[in-house]
Protein backbone atom coordinates (compact mmCIF):
# COMPACT_ATOMS: atom_id res chain seq x y z
CA UNK A 1 0.00 0.00 0.00
CA UNK A 2 2.77 2.15 1.32
CA UNK A 3 5.03 1.67 -1.94
CA UNK A 4 1.61 1.98 -4.32
CA UNK A 5 1.03 5.67 -2.56
CA UNK A 6 4.74 6.46 -3.08
CA UNK A 7 4.88 5.43 -6.70
CA UNK A 8 1.26 7.37 -6.84
CA UNK A 9 2.98 10.21 -5.96
CA UNK A 10 5.98 10.03 -8.01
CA UNK A 11 3.77 9.23 -10.77
CA UNK A 12 1.81 12.62 -9.76
CA UNK A 13 4.97 14.64 -9.27
CA UNK A 14 6.27 13.25 -12.72
CA UNK A 15 3.05 14.37 -14.89
CA UNK A 16 3.23 17.86 -13.11
CA UNK A 17 6.80 18.35 -13.76
CA UNK A 18 5.44 17.73 -17.61
CA UNK A 19 2.76 19.80 -18.18
CA UNK A 20 4.38 22.94 -15.88
CA UNK A 21 7.22 22.30 -18.42
CA UNK A 22 7.33 24.70 -21.20
CA UNK A 23 7.54 24.12 -24.60
CA UNK A 24 10.23 26.55 -25.50
CA UNK A 25 13.26 23.90 -25.87
CA UNK A 26 17.35 25.07 -24.64
CA UNK A 27 19.58 23.94 -22.32
CA UNK A 28 19.54 24.58 -18.62
CA UNK A 29 23.09 24.46 -18.10
CA UNK A 30 24.20 25.57 -20.83
CA UNK A 31 22.00 28.87 -19.86
CA UNK A 32 23.51 28.50 -16.25
CA UNK A 33 26.81 29.22 -17.79
CA UNK A 34 25.41 32.25 -19.92
CA UNK A 35 24.31 33.68 -16.78
CA UNK A 36 27.14 35.33 -15.60
CA UNK A 37 26.58 38.75 -16.75
CA UNK A 38 22.95 37.97 -15.52
CA UNK A 39 23.48 37.72 -12.03
CA UNK A 40 24.90 40.69 -10.90
CA UNK A 41 21.29 42.26 -10.79
CA UNK A 42 18.91 38.88 -10.94
CA UNK A 43 21.06 37.52 -8.47
CA UNK A 44 22.68 33.67 -8.72
CA UNK A 45 19.13 32.07 -7.36
CA UNK A 46 17.12 33.89 -9.79
CA UNK A 47 15.50 36.27 -6.99
CA UNK A 48 16.18 39.69 -8.48
CA UNK A 49 15.83 42.85 -5.76
CA UNK A 50 13.35 45.05 -5.08
CA UNK A 51 14.70 48.60 -5.21
CA UNK A 52 12.95 50.93 -3.91
CA UNK A 53 13.06 54.63 -5.31
CA UNK A 54 15.53 52.64 -7.96
CA UNK A 55 14.92 50.27 -10.75
CA UNK A 56 13.92 46.75 -9.38
CA UNK A 57 15.15 44.11 -11.17
CA UNK A 58 12.44 41.23 -11.31
CA UNK A 59 12.71 37.93 -10.10
CA UNK A 60 13.07 35.29 -13.04
CA UNK A 61 13.04 32.05 -11.20
CA UNK A 62 10.28 29.63 -11.97
CA UNK A 63 8.95 32.21 -15.09
CA UNK A 64 7.79 30.67 -17.98
CA UNK A 65 10.29 30.16 -20.28
CA UNK A 66 8.69 31.02 -23.90
CA UNK A 67 7.50 34.52 -21.78
CA UNK A 68 10.86 35.41 -20.60
CA UNK A 69 12.54 34.20 -24.58
CA UNK A 70 9.71 36.73 -26.14
CA UNK A 71 11.01 39.59 -23.51
CA UNK A 72 14.90 38.95 -24.37
CA UNK A 73 13.81 38.82 -27.93
CA UNK A 74 11.57 42.21 -27.72
CA UNK A 75 14.25 43.46 -25.96
CA UNK A 76 17.11 42.72 -28.54
CA UNK A 77 14.44 43.86 -31.33
CA UNK A 78 13.74 47.12 -29.62
CA UNK A 79 9.84 46.14 -29.13
CA UNK A 80 10.57 45.97 -25.05
CA UNK A 81 12.52 49.23 -24.17
CA UNK A 82 14.99 48.64 -21.44
CA UNK A 83 18.21 50.60 -21.83
CA UNK A 84 19.17 48.47 -18.49
CA UNK A 85 18.74 45.15 -19.95
CA UNK A 86 19.74 45.89 -24.05
CA UNK A 87 23.24 46.12 -23.84
CA UNK A 88 23.45 42.50 -21.92
CA UNK A 89 20.93 41.16 -24.11
CA UNK A 90 22.52 42.47 -27.22
CA UNK A 91 25.70 39.95 -26.18
CA UNK A 92 23.36 36.64 -25.94
CA UNK A 93 22.70 34.46 -29.67
CA UNK A 94 19.04 33.10 -29.73
CA UNK A 95 20.60 29.79 -28.64
CA UNK A 96 21.69 31.78 -25.08
CA UNK A 97 18.72 33.07 -25.20
CA UNK A 98 16.80 29.95 -25.03
CA UNK A 99 18.83 28.54 -22.84
CA UNK A 100 19.07 31.47 -20.02
CA UNK A 101 15.13 31.63 -20.61
CA UNK A 102 14.96 27.69 -19.66
CA UNK A 103 17.51 27.55 -17.03
CA UNK A 104 15.65 30.54 -15.08
CA UNK A 105 12.35 28.84 -15.23
CA UNK A 106 13.63 26.08 -13.69
CA UNK A 107 14.95 27.37 -10.25
CA UNK A 108 12.15 27.65 -7.24
CA UNK A 109 10.47 30.76 -6.85
CA UNK A 110 11.77 33.19 -4.45
CA UNK A 111 9.46 35.26 -2.10
CA UNK A 112 8.94 38.21 -3.41
CA UNK A 113 10.07 42.11 -1.43
CA UNK A 114 8.68 45.69 -1.52
CA UNK A 115 5.19 45.18 -0.62
CA UNK A 116 5.78 45.60 3.54
CA UNK A 117 5.39 49.01 4.11
CA UNK A 118 1.42 48.83 3.29
CA UNK A 119 -1.77 49.56 5.61
CA UNK A 120 -4.11 46.84 6.38
CA UNK A 121 -6.24 48.64 3.12
CA UNK A 122 -4.35 49.02 0.39
CA UNK A 123 -3.79 45.42 1.00
CA UNK A 124 -7.16 44.86 1.06
CA UNK A 125 -7.68 46.97 -2.14
CA UNK A 126 -4.82 45.32 -4.08
CA UNK A 127 -6.46 42.04 -3.34
CA UNK A 128 -9.46 42.70 -4.81
CA UNK A 129 -8.19 44.33 -7.85
CA UNK A 130 -6.18 40.94 -8.41
CA UNK A 131 -8.76 38.94 -7.69
CA UNK A 132 -12.08 40.31 -8.34
CA UNK A 133 -11.42 43.49 -10.26
CA UNK A 134 -13.33 46.68 -10.16
CA UNK A 135 -15.64 46.63 -12.99
CA UNK A 136 -17.61 49.70 -12.02
CA UNK A 137 -14.19 51.36 -13.82
CA UNK A 138 -13.60 48.15 -16.06
CA UNK A 139 -10.32 47.27 -14.50
CA UNK A 140 -10.47 43.33 -14.83
CA UNK A 141 -9.19 41.41 -12.37
CA UNK A 142 -5.31 40.07 -12.73
CA UNK A 143 -6.49 36.47 -12.43
CA UNK A 144 -8.62 36.40 -15.26
CA UNK A 145 -5.85 36.78 -17.79
CA UNK A 146 -2.69 35.94 -15.01
CA UNK A 147 -3.88 32.66 -13.99
CA UNK A 148 -4.59 30.92 -10.51
CA UNK A 149 -3.32 32.74 -8.06
CA UNK A 150 -2.00 34.80 -10.29
CA UNK A 151 1.02 32.72 -10.56
CA UNK A 152 0.70 32.58 -14.69
CA UNK A 153 -1.68 30.95 -17.37
CA UNK A 154 0.33 29.55 -20.37
CA UNK A 155 3.22 31.74 -22.20
CA UNK A 156 2.21 34.50 -22.34
CA UNK A 157 0.67 35.92 -18.88
CA UNK A 158 3.57 35.50 -17.17
CA UNK A 159 2.97 34.86 -13.25
CA UNK A 160 2.95 37.81 -11.38
CA UNK A 161 2.63 36.62 -7.54
CA UNK A 162 5.74 36.41 -5.35
CA UNK A 163 7.22 39.19 -8.35
CA UNK A 164 8.87 42.42 -6.45
CA UNK A 165 6.59 45.05 -5.81
CA UNK A 166 8.85 47.68 -7.24
CA UNK A 167 8.89 45.65 -10.72
CA UNK A 168 5.53 45.59 -11.17
CA UNK A 169 4.73 48.81 -10.42
CA UNK A 170 7.59 50.37 -12.46
CA UNK A 171 5.77 48.45 -15.86
CA UNK A 172 2.54 49.41 -14.70
CA UNK A 173 3.61 52.25 -14.93
CA UNK A 174 5.46 52.25 -18.13
CA UNK A 175 2.45 50.90 -20.18
CA UNK A 176 0.50 53.90 -18.67
CA UNK A 177 3.11 56.68 -19.91
CA UNK A 178 3.47 54.27 -23.27
CA UNK A 179 6.81 53.28 -22.68
CA UNK A 180 5.90 49.21 -23.03
CA UNK A 181 3.90 47.76 -25.64
CA UNK A 182 5.25 44.58 -26.07
CA UNK A 183 1.82 43.21 -24.24
CA UNK A 184 -0.06 41.02 -26.95
CA UNK A 185 -2.55 42.89 -28.44
CA UNK A 186 -2.41 45.51 -25.72
CA UNK A 187 -4.05 43.34 -23.17
CA UNK A 188 -2.04 44.77 -20.24
CA UNK A 189 -1.93 48.34 -21.71
CA UNK A 190 -5.68 48.48 -21.71
CA UNK A 191 -5.92 47.78 -17.99
CA UNK A 192 -3.16 49.65 -16.65
CA UNK A 193 -3.95 53.01 -18.22
CA UNK A 194 -7.28 52.65 -16.07
CA UNK A 195 -5.48 52.27 -12.90
CA UNK A 196 -4.25 55.28 -10.86
CA UNK A 197 -1.73 55.56 -8.58
CA UNK A 198 -3.30 54.24 -5.48
CA UNK A 199 -4.48 51.04 -7.43
CA UNK A 200 -1.12 50.33 -8.93
CA UNK A 201 0.51 50.89 -5.64
CA UNK A 202 -1.96 48.81 -3.39
CA UNK A 203 -2.04 45.82 -6.29
CA UNK A 204 1.93 45.57 -7.04
CA UNK A 205 2.09 45.34 -3.25
CA UNK A 206 -0.20 42.73 -2.75
CA UNK A 207 0.75 40.50 -5.33
CA UNK A 208 4.53 40.61 -3.90
CA UNK A 209 3.45 39.05 -1.21
CA UNK A 210 1.60 35.78 -2.65
CA UNK A 211 3.40 32.92 -3.29
CA UNK A 212 4.76 32.78 -7.11
CA UNK A 213 4.16 28.35 -7.02
CA UNK B 1 -23.44 56.07 -3.23
CA UNK B 2 -24.29 58.26 -5.07
CA UNK B 3 -21.26 59.16 -6.41
CA UNK B 4 -20.01 55.54 -7.08
CA UNK B 5 -23.77 55.21 -9.01
CA UNK B 6 -21.89 58.59 -10.66
CA UNK B 7 -19.03 56.87 -11.88
CA UNK B 8 -20.17 53.10 -12.34
CA UNK B 9 -22.66 55.42 -14.89
CA UNK B 10 -20.09 56.90 -16.42
CA UNK B 11 -17.19 54.42 -16.64
CA UNK B 12 -20.32 51.80 -18.45
CA UNK B 13 -21.13 54.38 -21.07
CA UNK B 14 -17.60 54.67 -22.18
CA UNK B 15 -17.65 58.42 -20.54
CA UNK B 16 -14.42 58.45 -19.03
CA UNK B 17 -12.32 59.68 -21.87
CA UNK B 18 -14.60 63.28 -21.35
CA UNK B 19 -13.08 63.78 -18.09
CA UNK B 20 -11.06 67.01 -17.40
CA UNK B 21 -7.46 64.58 -16.62
CA UNK B 22 -4.76 64.71 -19.37
CA UNK B 23 -3.85 61.42 -18.39
CA UNK B 24 -7.80 60.62 -18.95
CA UNK B 25 -7.40 62.28 -22.23
CA UNK B 26 -5.19 59.73 -23.36
CA UNK B 27 -7.08 57.00 -23.10
CA UNK B 28 -6.56 54.50 -25.84
CA UNK B 29 -8.84 51.80 -24.88
CA UNK B 30 -12.04 53.83 -24.04
CA UNK B 31 -15.12 51.19 -22.53
CA UNK B 32 -17.24 52.65 -25.49
CA UNK B 33 -20.71 51.49 -24.21
CA UNK B 34 -23.45 52.97 -25.71
CA UNK B 35 -24.86 55.57 -23.69
CA UNK B 36 -28.82 55.25 -21.94
CA UNK B 37 -31.34 56.37 -24.04
CA UNK B 38 -33.67 58.63 -23.62
CA UNK B 39 -36.47 56.85 -21.25
CA UNK B 40 -34.61 53.97 -20.88
CA UNK B 41 -34.73 52.33 -17.19
CA UNK B 42 -30.90 52.47 -15.84
CA UNK B 43 -30.59 50.35 -12.92
CA UNK B 44 -27.45 50.35 -11.05
CA UNK B 45 -26.90 46.86 -9.02
CA UNK B 46 -25.87 46.73 -5.65
CA UNK B 47 -22.41 45.21 -4.79
CA UNK B 48 -21.06 42.70 -2.34
CA UNK B 49 -19.51 45.56 -0.37
CA UNK B 50 -23.00 47.33 -0.62
CA UNK B 51 -24.35 43.88 0.61
CA UNK B 52 -22.29 44.11 4.11
CA UNK B 53 -23.21 47.20 5.01
CA UNK B 54 -27.18 46.54 5.21
CA UNK B 55 -29.49 45.28 7.92
CA UNK B 56 -30.14 41.82 6.28
CA UNK B 57 -30.20 39.18 8.92
CA UNK B 58 -26.60 37.51 8.55
CA UNK B 59 -28.04 34.31 7.51
CA UNK B 60 -29.24 35.91 4.07
CA UNK B 61 -26.00 37.66 3.83
CA UNK B 62 -24.71 34.16 4.18
CA UNK B 63 -26.56 32.87 1.46
CA UNK B 64 -26.39 35.59 -1.22
CA UNK B 65 -22.65 35.60 -0.35
CA UNK B 66 -22.71 31.58 -1.36
CA UNK B 67 -24.65 32.44 -4.53
CA UNK B 68 -22.30 34.86 -5.61
CA UNK B 69 -19.48 32.06 -4.94
CA UNK B 70 -21.24 29.96 -6.99
CA UNK B 71 -22.07 32.27 -9.57
CA UNK B 72 -18.38 32.93 -9.98
CA UNK B 73 -16.90 29.74 -9.85
CA UNK B 74 -19.45 27.68 -10.59
CA UNK B 75 -16.43 25.08 -11.68
CA UNK B 76 -16.98 24.19 -8.21
CA UNK B 77 -20.12 21.93 -9.50
CA UNK B 78 -17.93 20.34 -12.38
CA UNK B 79 -19.36 16.91 -12.67
CA UNK B 80 -22.14 17.35 -10.46
CA UNK B 81 -24.03 20.38 -12.48
CA UNK B 82 -21.51 21.88 -14.72
CA UNK B 83 -20.22 19.36 -17.65
CA UNK B 84 -17.84 21.87 -19.41
CA UNK B 85 -15.60 24.58 -18.55
CA UNK B 86 -17.68 28.02 -18.08
CA UNK B 87 -19.17 29.94 -15.02
CA UNK B 88 -21.96 31.97 -14.57
CA UNK B 89 -19.37 35.12 -14.48
CA UNK B 90 -18.34 33.87 -18.09
CA UNK B 91 -20.93 35.23 -20.18
CA UNK B 92 -22.21 37.32 -17.60
CA UNK B 93 -19.55 39.86 -17.29
CA UNK B 94 -18.26 41.77 -13.91
CA UNK B 95 -20.24 39.51 -11.38
CA UNK B 96 -23.26 39.74 -13.48
CA UNK B 97 -23.85 43.44 -12.78
CA UNK B 98 -22.48 44.88 -16.28
CA UNK B 99 -24.77 45.78 -18.60
CA UNK B 100 -24.13 45.10 -22.04
CA UNK B 101 -23.23 41.16 -20.69
CA UNK B 102 -26.09 39.75 -19.84
CA UNK B 103 -26.69 41.36 -16.34
CA UNK B 104 -29.26 38.86 -14.29
CA UNK B 105 -31.22 41.37 -12.29
CA UNK B 106 -33.51 41.82 -15.16
CA UNK B 107 -34.48 38.31 -14.83
CA UNK B 108 -35.13 38.45 -11.38
CA UNK B 109 -38.16 41.41 -12.30
CA UNK B 110 -39.15 40.49 -15.21
CA UNK B 111 -39.64 36.53 -14.38
CA UNK B 112 -42.02 34.81 -13.42
CA UNK B 113 -42.86 35.41 -17.24
CA UNK B 114 -43.84 33.61 -20.53
CA UNK B 115 -40.71 32.34 -22.60
CA UNK B 116 -40.98 30.99 -26.14
CA UNK B 117 -37.98 28.80 -26.12
CA UNK B 118 -39.77 26.23 -24.06
CA UNK B 119 -43.49 27.82 -24.33
CA UNK B 120 -44.48 28.42 -21.12
CA UNK B 121 -44.30 30.82 -18.20
CA UNK B 122 -40.88 30.35 -16.35
CA UNK B 123 -39.90 31.39 -13.19
CA UNK B 124 -36.32 32.43 -11.81
CA UNK B 125 -35.19 28.78 -10.93
CA UNK B 126 -36.36 27.56 -14.32
CA UNK B 127 -34.13 30.27 -15.79
CA UNK B 128 -31.30 29.44 -14.04
CA UNK B 129 -31.84 25.71 -14.79
CA UNK B 130 -31.44 26.51 -18.74
CA UNK B 131 -28.45 27.97 -18.26
CA UNK B 132 -27.24 25.15 -16.65
CA UNK B 133 -29.17 22.49 -19.34
CA UNK B 134 -27.43 24.42 -22.04
CA UNK B 135 -24.40 27.01 -21.53
CA UNK B 136 -22.83 24.72 -19.14
CA UNK B 137 -24.00 21.09 -20.66
CA UNK B 138 -25.51 20.23 -17.46
CA UNK B 139 -27.83 19.30 -14.66
CA UNK B 140 -29.08 21.73 -12.80
CA UNK B 141 -29.01 22.28 -9.22
CA UNK B 142 -32.81 20.56 -8.13
CA UNK B 143 -35.60 23.14 -8.02
CA UNK B 144 -35.47 24.24 -4.33
CA UNK B 145 -32.08 22.94 -3.41
CA UNK B 146 -29.70 24.92 -1.42
CA UNK B 147 -27.65 25.88 -4.34
CA UNK B 148 -30.39 27.12 -6.66
CA UNK B 149 -32.32 29.08 -4.04
CA UNK B 150 -28.40 31.07 -3.24
CA UNK B 151 -27.87 31.78 -6.96
CA UNK B 152 -31.53 32.90 -7.21
CA UNK B 153 -30.61 35.18 -3.97
CA UNK B 154 -28.11 36.45 -5.49
CA UNK B 155 -29.70 37.37 -8.65
CA UNK B 156 -32.48 39.07 -6.64
CA UNK B 157 -30.03 40.58 -4.21
CA UNK B 158 -28.42 42.40 -7.70
CA UNK B 159 -32.19 43.27 -8.68
CA UNK B 160 -32.59 45.52 -5.17
CA UNK B 161 -35.02 48.02 -5.38
CA UNK B 162 -36.21 47.17 -9.41
CA UNK B 163 -39.74 46.95 -9.16
CA UNK B 164 -40.97 43.23 -9.89
CA UNK B 165 -42.77 42.56 -13.06
CA UNK B 166 -41.10 44.94 -14.41
CA UNK B 167 -41.42 45.38 -18.34
CA UNK B 168 -38.31 43.82 -19.92
CA UNK B 169 -38.65 45.96 -23.44
CA UNK B 170 -36.57 49.32 -22.37
CA UNK B 171 -33.77 48.46 -19.75
CA UNK B 172 -30.98 49.81 -20.57
CA UNK B 173 -27.74 46.91 -21.33
CA UNK B 174 -30.02 44.04 -20.72
CA UNK B 175 -29.10 40.77 -22.09
CA UNK B 176 -26.80 41.37 -25.56
CA UNK B 177 -28.55 43.84 -26.94
CA UNK B 178 -28.73 42.80 -30.69
CA UNK B 179 -26.06 44.80 -33.19
CA UNK B 180 -27.19 46.27 -36.52
CA UNK B 181 -27.30 43.44 -39.36
CA UNK B 182 -24.13 43.02 -41.45
CA UNK B 183 -23.16 45.33 -43.83
CA UNK B 184 -22.12 42.10 -45.68
CA UNK B 185 -23.43 38.52 -45.59
CA UNK B 186 -21.41 36.98 -42.22
CA UNK B 187 -18.61 34.57 -43.54
CA UNK B 188 -16.77 31.56 -42.30
CA UNK B 189 -13.40 32.60 -43.62
CA UNK B 190 -13.18 36.37 -42.74
CA UNK B 191 -14.34 35.33 -39.34
CA UNK B 192 -11.68 32.99 -39.12
CA UNK B 193 -9.11 35.30 -39.63
CA UNK B 194 -10.86 37.79 -36.83
CA UNK B 195 -10.54 34.68 -34.83
CA UNK B 196 -7.00 34.43 -35.47
CA UNK B 197 -5.88 37.55 -34.81
CA UNK B 198 -8.10 38.30 -31.83
CA UNK B 199 -8.87 35.72 -29.84
CA UNK B 200 -6.57 32.45 -30.46
CA UNK B 201 -4.38 33.88 -27.80
CA UNK B 202 -6.37 33.21 -24.87
CA UNK B 203 -9.34 30.77 -26.68
CA UNK B 204 -6.70 28.94 -28.42
CA UNK B 205 -6.56 27.66 -32.26
CA UNK B 206 -8.66 24.76 -31.68
CA UNK B 207 -11.59 26.62 -29.62
CA UNK B 208 -10.24 24.76 -26.28
CA UNK B 209 -8.96 27.47 -23.99
CA UNK B 210 -6.40 26.99 -21.32
CA UNK B 211 -6.32 25.02 -18.21
CA UNK B 212 -3.77 25.91 -15.95
CA UNK B 213 -2.63 23.85 -13.53
CA UNK B 214 -6.16 22.06 -13.54
CA UNK B 215 -7.93 25.20 -13.36
CA UNK B 216 -10.39 26.59 -16.32
CA UNK B 217 -8.50 30.35 -17.29
CA UNK B 218 -10.09 30.40 -20.65
CA UNK B 219 -13.40 28.88 -21.56
CA UNK B 220 -13.72 26.71 -24.42
CA UNK B 221 -16.24 28.08 -27.36
CA UNK B 222 -16.34 25.21 -28.88
CA UNK B 223 -15.81 21.45 -28.92
CA UNK B 224 -16.39 18.70 -25.74
CA UNK B 225 -16.00 21.07 -23.16
CA UNK B 226 -17.62 24.17 -24.28
CA UNK B 227 -21.51 25.24 -24.44
CA UNK B 228 -23.44 22.93 -26.56
CA UNK B 229 -25.85 23.11 -29.49
CA UNK B 230 -29.15 24.29 -27.22
CA UNK B 231 -27.25 27.49 -25.52
CA UNK B 232 -28.84 30.88 -26.82
CA UNK B 233 -25.33 31.63 -27.43
CA UNK B 234 -24.44 29.92 -30.26
CA UNK B 235 -27.38 32.14 -31.82
CA UNK B 236 -25.19 34.63 -34.46
CA UNK B 237 -27.13 37.47 -33.23
CA UNK B 238 -26.08 36.72 -29.45
CA UNK B 239 -22.78 35.81 -29.67
CA UNK B 240 -22.10 38.80 -32.30
CA UNK B 241 -23.06 40.94 -29.56
CA UNK B 242 -21.37 39.77 -26.68
CA UNK B 243 -18.16 39.53 -28.32
CA UNK B 244 -18.60 43.20 -29.45
CA UNK B 245 -19.46 44.50 -26.13
CA UNK B 246 -17.34 42.09 -23.88
CA UNK B 247 -14.17 40.49 -25.64
CA UNK B 248 -11.11 40.80 -26.21
CA UNK B 249 -11.38 40.96 -22.24
CA UNK B 250 -10.65 44.72 -21.07
CA UNK B 251 -11.26 45.82 -24.60
CA UNK B 252 -15.13 46.09 -25.33
CA UNK B 253 -16.62 47.66 -28.70
CA UNK B 254 -12.96 47.68 -30.25
CA UNK B 255 -14.07 45.27 -33.35
CA UNK B 256 -16.31 46.62 -35.92
CA UNK B 257 -19.84 45.11 -36.19
CA UNK B 258 -18.81 43.14 -39.09
CA UNK B 259 -15.51 41.39 -37.20
CA UNK B 260 -18.24 40.66 -34.49
CA UNK B 261 -20.53 38.61 -36.32
CA UNK B 262 -18.17 37.17 -38.77
CA UNK B 263 -16.11 35.75 -35.74
CA UNK B 264 -19.78 34.68 -34.06
CA UNK B 265 -20.53 33.16 -37.71
CA UNK B 266 -17.20 31.29 -37.41
CA UNK B 267 -16.98 30.11 -33.97
CA UNK B 268 -20.55 28.58 -33.42
CA UNK B 269 -19.96 26.65 -36.95
CA UNK B 270 -17.59 24.57 -35.04
CA UNK B 271 -19.04 21.08 -33.10
CA UNK B 272 -19.97 21.00 -29.69
CA UNK B 273 -22.16 18.84 -27.50
CA UNK B 274 -25.61 17.35 -28.64
CA UNK B 275 -28.70 19.90 -28.19
CA UNK B 276 -30.31 18.21 -25.31
CA UNK B 277 -33.64 18.65 -27.30
CA UNK B 278 -32.29 16.61 -29.83
CA UNK B 279 -34.79 14.00 -31.41
CA UNK B 280 -32.50 11.66 -32.97
CA UNK B 281 -32.54 13.59 -36.02
CA UNK B 282 -30.40 16.70 -36.25
CA UNK B 283 -32.57 18.08 -39.53
CA UNK B 284 -35.75 17.17 -37.59
CA UNK B 285 -34.25 18.89 -34.47
CA UNK B 286 -33.49 22.12 -35.91
CA UNK B 287 -37.28 21.95 -37.91
CA UNK B 288 -38.87 21.34 -34.81
CA UNK B 289 -37.22 24.58 -32.79
CA UNK B 290 -36.35 26.61 -35.39
CA UNK B 291 -38.67 29.50 -35.48
CA UNK B 292 -38.53 30.02 -31.70
CA UNK B 293 -34.58 29.46 -31.43
CA UNK B 294 -32.20 28.01 -34.82
CA UNK B 295 -33.16 29.75 -37.14
CA UNK B 296 -30.63 31.80 -35.98
CA UNK B 297 -27.99 28.88 -35.40
CA UNK B 298 -26.05 26.97 -38.06
CA UNK B 299 -26.73 23.92 -36.54
CA UNK B 300 -28.63 21.23 -38.37
CA UNK B 301 -26.82 22.89 -41.64
CA UNK B 302 -23.95 22.56 -44.11
CA UNK B 303 -21.01 24.75 -43.25
CA UNK B 304 -17.23 24.57 -44.94
CA UNK B 305 -18.55 20.77 -46.08
CA UNK B 306 -19.55 19.79 -42.52
CA UNK B 307 -22.82 19.11 -41.25
CA UNK B 308 -23.13 20.41 -37.73
CA UNK B 309 -24.49 18.67 -34.86
CA UNK B 310 -24.81 15.67 -37.00
CA UNK B 311 -23.48 13.09 -34.00
CA UNK B 312 -24.49 11.69 -30.40
CA UNK B 313 -21.91 13.49 -28.36
CA UNK B 314 -22.88 14.48 -25.27
CA UNK B 315 -19.27 16.05 -24.28
CA UNK B 316 -18.14 15.26 -21.03
CA UNK B 317 -22.10 14.26 -19.53
CA UNK B 318 -23.21 10.98 -19.96
CA UNK B 319 -26.99 12.05 -20.66
CA UNK B 320 -28.45 14.10 -23.10
CA UNK B 321 -31.16 16.29 -21.76
CA UNK B 322 -31.59 16.98 -18.24
CA UNK B 323 -35.22 15.57 -16.55
CA UNK B 324 -35.63 18.99 -15.44
CA UNK B 325 -36.50 20.50 -19.02
CA UNK B 326 -40.02 19.26 -19.51
CA UNK B 327 -43.38 21.15 -20.62
CA UNK B 328 -45.76 22.71 -18.23
CA UNK B 329 -49.28 23.02 -18.61
CA UNK B 330 -50.08 24.41 -14.77
CA UNK B 331 -53.79 22.79 -15.28
CA UNK B 332 -55.01 20.78 -12.64
CA UNK B 333 -52.94 17.14 -13.09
Amino acid sequence: MKKYQCMTLIAAGLSLAISSASALEGDAQAGKEATVMCVACHQGDGGGMNIPKGESWPALSGLDADYMYKQLQDIKSGARESVTMKAFVSTLTDKQMRDVSVYYSQLPAVAGKGGEDVTEEELAHGEKLAMQGDWDRYIVPCKSCHGPNNQGAGQHFPGIAGQHAGYISDQLHAWKKGKRHNDPQHLMLAIAERLDDNDIRAVSAWLSRQPAQ
Amino acid sequence: MRNRTFLFAQAIAGAVALSASAVQADIQYPVNNPQPKEGQYVHVPPTMEDLEKTEFHPELKRVIRRGYDLFMNTQQLRGKNVFNSMNCSSCHMGEGRLPFAGPVWPAAVILPNYRPKNDHVNNLEERIAGCFSFSMNGQPPEYGSDDMIALAAYHQWLAKGVPIYSSGKNMYGRGYPKLAEPEQKMDYQRGKKVYEENCMICHSSDGSGLVQNGKEVFPAVWGDRSYNWGAGITRHFTLSSFVKHNMPLGQPNTLTDQQAWDVAYYINSHERPQEPRYTGDVKETREKYLDTFHVHTNYGLKVEGRLLGDHKNTGEKDFLKPDVLRPRTYTAD
